[in-house]
């Protein structure tokens, strides 16, 4: 007997949306009453139409959004677990652009993933770079109004930094994984990065930042005067490399402003 | 908000959907294409290149912007976010035109990403008028409501969808956009006479046609069962059905839209360029009238 046969008739035939998003999302679910055929038949197949659109777009959107992790697993794998993800976590915007915000964690406990340890960080990146592509536009500063500063001037300094620029922090080596995916780069090896996001006029970047260097980015992200920032990634790494840092930030045109102090 | 220079209502002649791929093909030889259609959600980011090409696009052609996220048929209100940022994007592109449709997406907070289809009762009709109402209040524009391509009927429904949307536009002042396609696809489905639905259509409330390629399936009784896929060229048929509407309604914007397994420029341009000889008669008509 199928479970369509074991519900009460109620002889009501409005269909709720409530009703129709549950059977849509769980292909176990009966196919709702009061939807028919032109015979006024049950329509099964002509339900499916609708599962099939609703899993076939979202699970494309993902395999367009994660590419490296689709290369990682294989797209014929990816589209399996993108099918237990969107019924876990459909989006809750209609912004495609930003969906899968909750796979990072959604991998840290899927059976079928488990082994691979680093795809959680390899999530986290891509979600970061799509952001950076998406975020608003600015100019990076000339990097001369910087260094012309004295010390005093600068420590004294807010920098703008770029609406595209983040830092991330992963236990694996996600950056590397990603080159090696998207770039021809090097075999990954080794463990965890610091990686700063930003965004070269509309090509998202990825780069490494030195010890201590997600502190001081994130102290200016949030505001920090350069003094303040210096002064807490000192406090945290003794012997953070400022200069391999301000390198890095204007290199991906992270710094699009330069607040002097009053 | 864009300043442009060009006329900035859509011509009746032939637009086609956008896609980046096309940017530098589009832009270089734009053939026929008179006009083009963005997916509004596709553009709701905060910049870089996605918003740069539209920025381009705008100051060469008319932009329709065509919601696919609103949820206008839903049960529960309208997203005031979502409703915020279409605003944020129709206020700094303002386009020549706006359109949405007559389908639900989103409901219990979850955005189902396919145009999903409601029942035509005097309960649903109060429900969609409420929300046009407040989406032209809220951009402080007309829009236009389109059709959709129905799989199933609802048993419970009690009006058809050419008198539904009549009353919609009546009670709303909205206009129509008139998807040939849909038409087709849902008059095979539904088993009724496409052309007999066209006859029933408010057509002077139309502003915009749409044409699209579909599939073809079964269901498990063996009817012919067409998807509304946008893969393919528009089908032999649906050109017919359209020269069917223009004898009747006239030339308007015509837009092809080919969504998935995109052509090249020049295949999509071609669509565009039927679409046109087919409203030609009409269009040399309506000049000389």
């Amino acid at each position: 007997m199928t479970r369509a046969e074991t519900l009460p008739r109620t002889g009501d035939v409005t269909v709720t949306q409530t009703a129709f998003r549950k059977a849509l999302l769980d292909p176990q679910q009966a196919v709702p009453d009061g939807l028919t055929n032109p015979d006024g038949q049950q329509v099964s197949k002509r339900f499916s139409v609708y599962r099939n659109n609703v899993v076939h777009g979202l699970s494309e959107a993902m395999l367009t959004g994660f590419p490296v992790l689709a290369k990682l697993v294989g797209d014929e794998f990816f589209r399996e677990m993108a099918k237990v993800y969107l019924r876990i976590h459909p989006p809750t915007s209609p912004l495609m652009m930003h969906y899968g915000a909750a796979l990072p964690g959604f991998l840290e406990s899927f059976p079928g993933t488990l082994h691979l340890k680093y795809l959680p960080d390899v999530a986290r990146l891509e979600l970061t770079l799509r952001r950076a592509y998406h975020a608003g536009d600015a100019a990076p500063v000339n990097p001369d109004d910087l260094t012309k500063l004295d010390h005093h001037a600068l420590m004294a300094t807010r920098l703008q930094m770029s609406p595209a620029s983040e830092v991330l922090i992963t236990k694996w080596p996600a950056k590397a994984i990603w080159d090696f995916n998207m770039k021809g780069g090097p075999q990954p090896k080794g463990g965890g990065e610091t990686i700063l996001i930003s965004r070269i006029g509309f090509d998202p970047v990825a780069e490494l930042l030195p010890d201590g260097g997600a502190r001081f980015v994130n102290s200016l992200i949030k505001g920090c005067s350069f003094g303040t920032a210096l002064g807490l990634a000192t406090a945290d790494t003794p012997d953070f490399d400022l200069t391999a840092t301000l390198g890095v930030l204007i290199a991906t045109h992270s710094i699009i402003g330069i607040d002097k102090p009053d | 908000m864009l300043d442009i220079a060009h006329d900035n209502t859509l011509p009746n002649g032939a637009g086609v959907g956008y896609k980046p791929q096309h940017f530098a093909a589009l832009i270089d030889n734009p053939g026929t294409v008179s006009w083009l259609e963005i997916h509004a959600e596709n553009y709701m980011g905060d910049g870089g290149r996605p918003m740069a090409q539209l920025r381009h696009l705008a100051e060469h052609f008319p932009i329709s912007v065509h919601g696919v996220g609103l949820s206008i048929g839903g049960e529960t209100r309208l997203d005031p976010e979502h409703l915020a940022r279409l605003k944020r994007l129709v206020d700094w592109l303002n386009p020549a035109m706006f359109s949405e449709h007559l389908a639900w997406s989103t409901h219990d907070g979850a955005f189902l990403n396919d145009l999903l289809p409601l029942p035509y009762t005097t309960n649903t009709l109060t429900r969609i008028t409420t929300h046009i109402n407040e989406v032209q209040d809220h951009l402080g524009r007309k829009m236009l409501l389109e059709n959709p391509s129905s799989y199933l009927a609802f048993a419970e429904s009690t009006w058809s969808e050419p008198d539904f949307l009549r009353e919609v536009a009546r009670r709303t002042e909205c206009g129509l956009l008139l998807d040939v396609n849909n038409v087709f696809v849902s008059a095979t489905n539904l088993d009724f006479d496409p052309r007999a639905y066209i006859d029933a259509y408010p057509l002077d409330l139309v502003e915009e046609f749409h044409l699209a390629g579909h599939d073809e399936d079964a269901d498990e009784m063996g009817r012919k069962l067409l998807i509304d896929s946008h893969g393919t060229p528009v089908d032999e048929p649906v050109w017919t059905l359209f020269d069917h509407v223009i004898a009747r309604a006239g030339a308007r914007p015509a837009l092809v839209e080919w969504d998935n397994d995109v052509p090249d420029w020049d295949i999509l341009e071609a669509e565009a360029a039927r679409a046109t000889r087919h409203m030609e008669p009409a269009l040399a008509a309506q000049v000389s009238a």
